[in-house]
């Protein structure tokens, strides 16, 4: 009975959207205040609809009813509780509805702080979450419709892919899909002004906070993916360039363009088409990523089961969204971005150039990531071969892309709009330049290995964070005060830095040794000795583990036990790995158990990774400096227009 | 996604037909790289990796038959003639879903076809057998999946064919449909019977003066 209840409260949701999508724009295309006002209602109708499906699938699985066909194949009877609730979105379907409805409540929360914009800009922006409310939902019920049943229910069911029967992944994608989803804010805020014909900075500042909330997402869903690969894949490795990363990185990379470009159209009014074609970018880049995830075009750790029937429907979808947008956008925004100030204009030694520089960086390396996700599928209808491109070509691209961009980011916010006098800002962080060197030629001569690596990433660091913080050193020091808004961009510049760190020393001190180790048997590595004490079988809730022991000691002191294990899930399937790994700021010290050899000796696998924390600590310094940026109060005033 | 931007500077009154013509271009290239990369993501084989047993010699076994625990059969007893090896289970759905085609294929008695009852209670797999029927030549079982790790199995429904010799010919993972029997079984079949049928009258016409 419940789950026909989720079934209808989908049907009454896709009903709630269309009325969303038709009613408002009617309204505001009438100047209909009645029509007008009918958008909050129906986007807090959409979401308790949503809300209420979400619901119900989740008591399906706590309840553990296997004639729910999505039920019994993503979990069964000794699944622990805690994943019971993260198998919801364990795969196609549930993780769908997930992203409906995270797309509804970033509606609901349009729809609630609203309030101070004219009505009819706030009934287009409604309208235009709501179309893609209804491409969701009709995706969701036509073709993959978690409330189907599975009669006669069977006794018992499947398992929930035990890769996400794991801490990490109960959080990573709600976190990504925030992300993801957000940027339809600035998406809908972009439509809606190309559909008026006008845009107003107002609106524009309105919502520069919300791009930043869904970019912080967006890095700490990213951040949380990479650092579930590092300790659930056994490789040790942090990213991989694999097709569904690379589809998060996309409107990662985009959208942190368009922060920047928003910043420089809402404070002097430049780059406006530019502005709303990275919005429209983002979230089309958004939606290309759920569309290769889930329709099987592209292989991956990540991808979901093919289905064609999916994947024409999500491929329509796509391009009405992007194809209308893009059609839209042709049509109109020359005469939106028309109304060009003489005033506003900049010469080439300027914030303006140096944004629009980091600009083109971004949108650059976007295009790159899109190539080489895309090669391999554009090599085979070519008939050029099966062709996998991998982290050469990303590497090396991505080298040349981000080196100026990095160089760039501590003269930005010290650079003047419209006009800088000759090589100011350079002159000023001069010295700190000229430290940076130093102590990248200090690295150079330190690192036992990786020496180009190691210098360049200290020297790159070092470059951002002094930078950085000198400009924090100068603007206290002159004024005092500082906002909300240039501290999120310090915090998140440093976290730049930081994640240079981890980045390039983990690349260039990497140690690791793969050996057979016998139990009392040890190995040396980068000064450690790690032992294998031995190796048991346990009994988890639904799995068999040999549970390794390795004691990593140096110089004869006992550092730590580690515990790395190799699960066979009762479910059956591939067996898993879960990395021993004593955690440091200065590096991590990583075991991995491999196939047993017999007479109790184990392949294992040991490494050291320098800083790899920084990795991550850098990214959510990133993510920080987007919430820090879009909590300035500024943000949330919308003076009345003068008349 | 990102056409040329346009000039910053001062905002022409339309975009330049050059950056539209590209963008336009660009678009249409996507939408139909998508739709072939969509049209070709049901073949299975399209970039699946082939079995680590593909022209290997099938792993050596030992296991009880469903129907009568006490009797094992092994590797050894099956050699001579091909056989068809399926692993399914009774808690397995898409095992009910191939089970329909396998029973017919069962029919043509062009093959043997064996069950390999993975990871399952017996009593389970016995109604399961006597609910569907059974296409089966005879059922091993595996209750514990020790022998299913030398077969590399990570999931049922899975089937491989073994010819005469004991060399694992052909392997499909996931729930055999009608197309998949006509378009990959049966080719990989008769070139089994073609070599054995080669191999016969190779060896007697082989005397030597």
């Amino acid at each position: 009975m419940l789950p026909e209840i989720g079934q209808i409260l989908l049907i009454l949701a896709l009903l709630a959207s269309l009325l969303q999508s038709v009613l408002p724009l009617l309204g505001a295309h009438r100047k209909n205040a009645a029509l007008i006002a009918t958008a909050r209602p129906a986007a807090l109708l959409q979401l308790t609809m949503v809300l209420g499906a979400f619901v119900v699938l989740t008591l399906a699985f706590v309840r553990q009813d296997f004639s729910l066909r999505y039920v019994a194949e993503n979990s069964n009877s000794l699944l622990p509780m805690i994943y019971r609730y993260s198998a919801v979105w364990g795969a196609h379907e549930g993780s769908l509805l997930l992203w409906a409805l995270v797309l509804a409540l970033w509606t609901a929360a349009v729809a609630e702080c609203s309030r101070k914009l004219p009505a009819d800009v706030v009934a287009r922006v409604l309208a235009v979450m709501g179309m893609i409310s209804v491409g969701f939902l009709a995706f969701l019920l036509f073709t993959s419709n978690p409330f189907d049943r599975l009669l006669p229910a069977p006794p018992e069911g499947h398992d929930l892919n035990p890769l996400l029967q794991d801490p990490g992944l109960i959080l990573h994608p709600p976190i990504l899909y925030v992300g993801y989803v957000g940027f339809a804010v600035p998406f809908a805020f972009a439509i809606a002004a190309l559909l008026d014909g006008r845009i107003d900075v107002r609106w524009l500042r309105w919502t520069r906070p919300w791009t930043n909330v869904a970019w912080g997402f967006l890095t700490l869903g990213i951040a949380l993916g990479s650092w579930w690969a590092y300790y659930e894949l056994g490789w040790g490795g942090w990213w991989f360039w694999d097709p569904v990363e690379n589809a998060s990185f996309m409107p990662w990379l985009v959208g942190a363009a368009l922060i920047h470009s928003q910043a420089a159209t809402e404070k002097r009014g430049v780059f406006i088409g530019w502005t709303l074609l990275l919005a429209i970018a983002a979230f089309a880049l958004s939606l290309l990523g759920a569309f290769l995830v889930r329709s099987g075009v592209l292989t991956s750790v990540h991808s979901f089961a093919a289905d064609p029937a999916r994947g024409m429907f999500i491929l329509a979808f796509l391009a009405i969204v992007i194809g209308g947008s893009l059609l839209l956008y042709v049509l109109r925004a020359p005469t939106v971005g028309g109304n060009s100030d003489p005033s506003r204009g900049f010469t080439l030694n300027s914030r303006e150039s140096l944004l629009l520089a980091n600009n083109l960086l971004l949108s650059c390396a976007c295009a790159m990531v899109l190539l080489g996700t895309l090669y391999p599928l554009l090599a085979d209808a070519l008939d050029l071969g099966k062709i996998s491109v991998g982290p050469p070509y990303f590497g090396t691209l991505f080298l040349l892309l981000m080196t100026p961009l990095v160089a760039l980011v501590p003269l930005g916010p010290l650079t003047r709009w419209q006009r800088e006098q000759g090589m100011r800002p350079l002159a000023l962080l001069a010295p700190w330049l000229g430290l940076a060197l130093l102590l990248g030629v200090v690295a150079w001569f330190m690192a036992p290995q990786g020496k180009l690596k190691a210098a360049a990433g200290i020297a790159a660091a070092a470059w951002v964070g002094l930078g950085t913080l000198n400009f924090l050193w100068t603007r206290l020091r002159n004024s005092g005060r500082i906002n909300a808004e240039t501290l999120g961009m310090l915090v998140a510049h440093l976290g730049i830095a930081v994640f240079l760190v981890g980045a390039l020393l983990v690349e260039a001190l990497n140690v690791q040794h793969e050996v057979a180790l016998a139990p009392g048997s040890s190995v040396e590595a980068g000064g450690y000795r790690f032992t294998l004490e031995g190796v048991d079988a346990i009994n988890g809730p639904n799995y068999h583990s040999d549970r390794g022991h390795v004691r990593v000691s140096r110089d004869g002191r006992s550092i730590a036990l580690l515990h790395p294990e190799k699960r066979m899930y009762a479910s059956g399937g591939m067996p898993m790995t879960e990395a021993g790994i004593h955690p440091a700021l200065g590096g991590d010290l990583y075991v991995a158990l491999g196939e047993s050899l017999g007479d109790g000796a184990w392949a294992v696998r040991v490494q050291i990774k320098p800083f790899v924390r920084w990795i991550w600590l850098g990214a959510a310094l990133m993510a920080l400096g987007g919430f820090v940026t879009a909590a300035d109060r500024r943000f949330r005033r919308f003076p009345e227009k003068k008349s | 996604m990102s056409d040329s931007p346009q000039s910053p500077q001062s905002t022409p009154n339309r975009l330049p037909p050059v950056a539209i013509i590209l963008g336009v271009l660009f678009f249409i290239g996507l939408m139909g790289l998508m739709l072939y990369g969509v049209s070709r993501s049901d073949r299975p084989d399209r970039d699946t990796l082939p079995s680590a047993l593909q022209d290997k010699p099938a792993p050596e076994f030992s296991l009880p038959l469903l129907h009568d625990p006490h009797v094992f059969v092994s590797s050894q007893d099956l050699r001579g003639m091909p056989y068809l090896l399926n692993v399914w289970g009774s808690w397995c759905p898409s095992c009910r879903d191939e089970h329909p085609v396998l029973t017919r294929f069962a029919e043509t008695k062009r093959l043997r076809v064996i069950g390999y009852n993975w990871k399952d209670e017996p009593a389970d797999a016995l109604r399961w057998l006597e609910q569907l029927g059974n296409p089966y030549m005879a059922v091993i079982t595996d209750q514990e999946g020790r022998t299913a790790l030398d077969w590399g199995i990570a999931a049922a429904p899975e089937t491989f064919l073994v010819d005469g010799s004991g060399i694992v010919r052909w392997k499909y993972s996931g729930a055999i449909t009608q197309q998949v029997l006509d378009t990959q079984l049966i080719p990989a079949l008769e070139k089994v019977e073609a070599a054995a049928g080669q191999a016969q009258t190779s060896s007697p016409s082989d005397p030597r003066p």
